[in-house]
């Protein structure tokens, strides 16, 4: 168990390292750089020495590999580095711009574990074939949405012709709602159908038919005996998933302008600030490494057969 | 009889709906099991006994149905019950023992919560007497000790526990009927004959009935009461057991008696080996695998096997799971390397081969695998199956190579017609001759065969076994026989060796090994075979059944 658990947050940290890593080449090739497109504009006027000198002052005149531990260290020391464009610390910013990004994301995906939850349910019960077959035939659809459409969507119709969520000065609530939805719901459909497909494939198993045999009735095998079962490969998919929804949350907010990671990642891009997105990078690898550990961490304690070693020889 | 069945099935039919049609499996069948009695379903696969036995708990697949006929259990007829009115009597009035302990229990609760559940089902007791039960029938059954037993896990217990645990389950609650599907088929003979032993015992405490569905003659005739001969959906006849067995009436019972393999039977007369010389010699033969997080740092699979057989004879290896035979085989065929020991195949010290000279001399010992099923790719015709061996080795042009393909094949007695199939449009006794020809298309000199026929029903299996003596005949096979069905291995061999843990517990002429074993092992192993009930009959057990004539040239 506990070389279990050493072996996935080694894996974790590995993968944390080599998005650093990756992140950091990536953004040192781009062509020109923050304090060029921030210093050079004519408007500025200022000479090529004194260029040099500010450039200097970054530490942008050192050589590549000496950029790179310096950045290593101050990144494990908490030191983000500074803004370019803004002058102020990284850190700073990501203050005022990752609670409302965190909070969305983490909504979102809780809305999205419901909803897949919901729809399974739903569709398993008699009465309720018509859900399924749509479930089954939607998300091809739902995946080839874009989630700017679908955000462009629902305020069209929640806001301007049904007018349920006001689009103008909404409560600190009413103004997730659509922003939300517009993140979960195309998680939620996939989810939603490889979750039924578990739910299929173990209702197919022989101790189905043994708890069939002992008068259980269909909820009771479902709940008792299913779920859990079922829940498990729907978990790790529920993972990878996160990584899409980190993505979404940077479309979604530029459409209901929200203010958050999203924003802050859009002028970082274009100014090339180099020392946000490195930070904004490795945020995001550390959120998706966190998720992907605690589904990891779980399947232990769900399947006692992963729980013990040793197995058929001991 | 004046008494009420507890089961009576009047003139069922039931059908299953695939895509727009409905096919029908089972015509109107009409049985009852009295109070007490053992009434055995017996048919090969495709003989609907297991939809018969699904329906009597009213637990048909989702798209069968009961066309026509009524269940009544007790005098009451069950037929068109609503599942929420059957769920009040399963478990409680009729329950299951089910196939395959190994997935019939939920991996992820405890045995304790999963014989609990029908109490709580049934609402038998608090939580306190439910629990005081749970101990009692798991001590019971055997499994011991209880309080420990009640906190683990499926994957904790061997596959006669689990069946230990699905046999609590299925008498927690005292049920007039017991519907047992093949509740032995997938464990190994000792442990079978415990189980049975136990369901035996179980159901005379209470006086339950079983309904016994099974494929195995020798278990049926041994176990039950009164017989019920299914062929494709339809009763070829019943009546008592003794009866059945010493006098049938249907062409099908007898074809059935015939090709069952027996302890009881005469073995079939075999050509004495011609050759002197050895086609395979093991010596010390002993594997370790290592073990990681155990105490001991290696586990010994195989240890110090040895075994000679001379060429154009067959040896069987028989042994349960676990007694190292799969690994042995493995080491023969040159799949892994032995820890220690010698294996000579025509002389050539496998062994201390490596790279492409291991390669090439693998095309001189070929495998025949257990699963017809799993062992031919899906996706390409017979031909081509058949065929791939030869690609492997040095070319040869594409008219030859096609006609190999073809002779082969009709060695094995599947017609051209086969040759563009792909091998789900073949029965399973249709893609073993595929296999068997697969492996022999490269003229090899030994041929292994892992429990080739233990998939097979046993008219199929009969023909099966014949083809392969017909072929040793006319090519001069040597065959390597793995098996752990011993009555098989007893009509097919001419040595044998039997392994237990890892270890040749016994060794020699099959009739030396039969008839005087050396260890208790191979005794008890020879008690446990069921079938004992079975007649002795004069036919010849290899014989091919008319209905069935051999193409196999000359």
């Amino acid at each position: 168990m506990a070389r279990y658990l050493l072996g996935r947050v080694g894996q974790a940290l590995a993968v944390l390292a080599l998005t650093f890593t990756a992140a950091f080449l990536l953004l040192q090739v781009l062509p020109g750089d923050a304090i060029m497109i921030k210093f050079m504009s004519p408007d500025m006027g200022l000479t090529a020495d004194q260029i040099a000198e500010i450039r200097a002052s970054y530490g942008a005149d050192r050589p590549l590999w000496e950029r790179y531990l310096t950045t290593v260290g101050n990144f494990l020391t908490g030191n983000f580095g500074i803004s370019i464009q803004a002058g102020v610390p990284v850190s700073q910013q990501l203050a005022t711009n990752l609670p409302p990004t965190l909070l969305l994301a983490s909504l979102a995906f809780t809305a999205a574990l419901v909803l897949t939850i919901i729809l399974a349910a739903l569709s398993n019960m008699v009465g309720m074939e018509w859900l399924r077959a749509g479930l089954q035939s939607l998300p091809s659809l739902f995946i080839s949405v874009p989630v700017f459409w679908l955000g462009i969507m629902l305020i069209q119709i929640f806001s301007f012709q049904l007018g349920l969520v006001s689009v103008i000065s909404p409560g600190p609530v009413e103004r997730l709602v659509l922003p939300v939805l517009t993140l979960a719901i195309p998680i939620s459909a996939p989810l939603a159908q490889i979750l039924m497909r578990n739910i299929d494939q173990v209702l197919a198993q022989p101790f189905v038919a043994v708890a069939r045999a002992k008068g259980a009735s269909r909820n009771w095998v479902l709940w008792k005996h299913v779920a859990r079962n079922a829940i498990m490969p729907t978990l790790t998919i529920a993972g990878v998933l996160f990584g899409e929804l980190l993505a979404g949350a940077v479309v979604t907010e530029a459409v209901f302008g929200l203010s958050g990671l999203g924003g802050l990642t859009y002028q970082a891009v274009g100014n090339h600030d180099t020392a946000v997105l490195q930070a904004i990078v490795v945020i995001s690898a550390f959120a998706f490494v966190t998720i992907n550990l605690i589904v990891d961490l779980l399947y232990p304690v769900l399947d006692p057969r992963l729980g013990t070693k040793g197995g058929a020889l001991s | 009889m004046s008494v009420t069945p507890i089961l009576q099935v009047d003139d069922l039919s039931i059908a299953y709906k695939t895509g727009d049609r409905e096919q029908r499996v089972v015509h109107g069948v009409s049985f009852s099991v009295a109070p007490g009695e053992v009434v055995a379903l017996v048919g090969e696969s495709g003989s609907g006994k297991t939809t018969t036995a699904q329906a009597t708990l009213g637990l048909l697949a989702g798209n069968g149905r009961v066309e026509a006929g009524t269940i009544r259990l007790n005098g009451t007829d069950i037929t068109h019950w609503s599942q929420k009115r059957l769920d009040s009597i399963r478990g409680a009035v009729v329950s299951l023992i089910p196939q395959d302990p190994g997935s019939s229990l939920n991996p992820v609760r405890t045995i304790g919560a999963q014989l609990a559940e029908v109490m709580q089902i049934h609402k038998r007791g608090d939580r306190k007497a439910i629990q005081a039960r749970v101990i009692e029938l798991l001590e019971r059954v055997g499994l011991t000790p209880a309080e420990m037993r009640a906190r683990q896990y499926p994957h904790e217990l061997s596959g006669g526990m689990k069946q230990r645990v699905l046999i609590a389950i299925a008498v927690a609650l005292k049920p007039a009927l017991i519907v047992a599907d093949e509740p032995t088929s997938a464990l190994d003979v000792t442990v079978q004959r415990r189980i049975l032993d136990l369901i035996d015992e179980l159901r005379r405490e209470s006086g339950t009935a079983v309904l016994l569905v099974t494929h195995d003659l020798g278990v049926a005739a041994d176990r039950a009461d009164r017989l019920v001969v299914l062929q494709n959906g339809r009763i070829q006849e019943q009546g008592a057991v003794k009866e059945v067995l010493a006098t049938p009436r249907s062409a099908y019972t007898r074809r059935l008696l015939a090709d069952a393999p027996s302890l009881g039977k005469p073995r079939p007369a075999r050509a004495a080996a011609e050759s002197q010389d050895f086609a395979i010699e093991v010596t010390g033969l002993t594997h370790d695998f290592p073990v990681t997080g155990g105490e001991a740092k290696s586990f010994r699979a195989v240890d110090d096997v040895s075994f000679k057989v001379r060429r154009g004879t067959t040896h069987a290896i028989v042994g349960e799971s676990g007694s190292g035979k799969t690994t042995a085989i493995r080491s023969v065929v040159g799949f892994i390397k032995p820890t220690a020991g010698r294996i000579l195949i025509d002389g050539v010290d496998l062994t201390t081969l490596k790279g492409e000279a291991l390669r090439q001399f693998r095309k001189h010992i070929q495998l025949v695998y257990q699963n017809p099923y799993g062992s031919l790719d899906p996706r390409q015709t017979i031909a081509r199956i058949v065929e791939e061996p030869l690609l492997n080795f040095e070319p040869i042009p594409a008219a030859d190579r096609a006609r190999k393909v073809r002779d082969m094949l009709a060695r094995v007695g599947l017609s051209e017609s086969f040759l563009e199939r792909h091998p789900r449009a073949l029965s399973g006794g249709q893609r073993q001759r595929v296999a068997i020809a697969r492996a022999l298309v490269l003229d090899p000199r030994v041929l292994v065969l892992d429990e080739a026929v233990s998939a097979l029903d046993v008219t199929v299996q009969a023909q099966i076994l014949s083809l392969l003596d017909e072929l040793q005949k006319t090519l001069g096979l040597t065959y390597l026989f793995v098996s752990h069905d011993l009555a098989v291995v007893r009509q097919i061999s001419d040595t044998v060796s039997v392994m237990h843990k890892g270890r040749q517990v016994d060794g020699g002429p099959i009739e030396t090994v039969f008839g005087r074993p050396d260890s208790a092992y191979t005794r008890e192993l020879i008690e446990a075979i069921p079938g004992r009930s079975l007649p002795v009959t004069d036919l010849p057990a290899l014989a091919v059944p008319p209905e069935h004539p051999s193409r196999l040239s000359p």
